[in-house]
């Protein structure tokens, strides 16, 4: 098939072709990080002048502020891994390949932030900044599987291959999703159960629930943004990588 | 500045924690990106071209 009898592209064609990708995410880019930012502005703004201490924790409720929303995300950018997994192997798509490794190396950074705040959260709390229950457990080996993900990515010269291998792994590893959401049912854990996304609906107060939820879009917005950027640059370094195996073929001297 | 209360150290260390992962994180990010975006011109600079590049080039 010739470029002249190939079959037009359709539209979800047009916006998942990498090159046109490049093309229309440019001008989303900056929009995101200004979304981005003016929640964090209003969530600090509620988080630390405009919501009051709980009644048992007292002060030490705003950690939630920074816990919560990067606990979120460590499982929501797993599961985009996932879906863009499923877009690898069913369709062997290459934005997919691409999305899937620039959401590695964030998941791990929210991961870690969600591990980090907690601990501190834990430590007045709890009496203790760490314990081996389901939750803190499940969400330690989600992010060591974050930066199993992360180094085979590095690892593979062909990233086409190394594509194919991170799909595989990164759907085996989508069972700890659930695991990790429901760790505090199955298991008698010192980690409090769902308190937001539950039936009967969240059990907190307006005053707490809404910096909460402006911190949470804040952050995922941040996702987005870095993401964006970050699956821009990766489409970059895989033409740079073919622009220097030609160069490097046809000799072409500097 | 708001009194925090006995567990200020906890809370102030959280955020600030969060801050410089969050400035570590736009930071790589945006230097990745400066970075592959000079090496691409560099190439392109040297007549490295790719092959729909170098077609839209000829159509014109």
């Amino acid at each position: 098939m010739s470029i002249e009898t190939a079959k037009p592209m359709n539209w979800f064609d047009k916006l998942a072709h990498p090159g046109q990708f490049l093309i229309w995410s440019r001008y989303l880019v900056l929009p995101l990080a200004l979304v981005s930012t003016t929640l964090f502005v209003i969530g600090l703004w509620y988080a630390f002048f405009n919501s009051p201490e709980d009644y048992q924790m007292g002060d030490t409720v705003r950690i939630m502020y920074v816990h919560v929303p990067n606990a979120w995300l460590s499982q929501f950018v797993y599961v985009a891994m996932a879906v863009s997994a499923i877009g690898t192997l069913v369709w062997r798509h290459p934005l997919a390949d691409v999305s899937m490794k620039a959401a590695a190396a964030l998941g791990a950074a929210f991961t870690a932030m969600a591990l980090f705040t907690g601990a501190l959260w834990g430590r007045p709390t709890w009496g203790t900044y760490w314990e081996w229950d389901g939750r803190m457990t499940s969400t330690l080996v989600l992010f060591l599987m974050y930066l199993g993900l992360v180094i085979l990515w590095r690892s593979f010269d062909d990233q086409l291959r190394a594509a194919k291998l991170v799909a595989v792994l990164t759907l085996v590893g989508a069972i700890n999703i659930p695991v990790i959401k429901f760790s505090v049912d199955w298991w008698n854990t010192l980690h409090q159960p769902a308190s937001v996304l539950r039936a009967g609906g969240p059990a907190m107060p307006p005053s707490i629930l809404i910096p909460l939820i402006v911190m949470t879009f804040a952050f995922t917005f941040l996702f987005l943004t870095l993401h964006m950027v970050a699956m821009r640059t990766e489409i970059l370094r895989r033409r740079v990588r073919a622009l220097e195996r030609k160069r490097a073929v046809e000799g072409i001297v500097k | 500045m708001m009194d925090l209360g006995p567990h200020a150290s906890f809370i102030i260390s959280a955020y600030i924690g969060v801050a410089l992962v969050i400035a570590a994180l736009i930071a790589n990010t945006m230097l990745d990106s400066s970075k592959q975006k000079q090496r691409l011109a560099e190439l392109e600079a040297m007549g490295v071209r790719r092959r729909s590049a170098a077609n839209n080039e000829a159509k014109k």
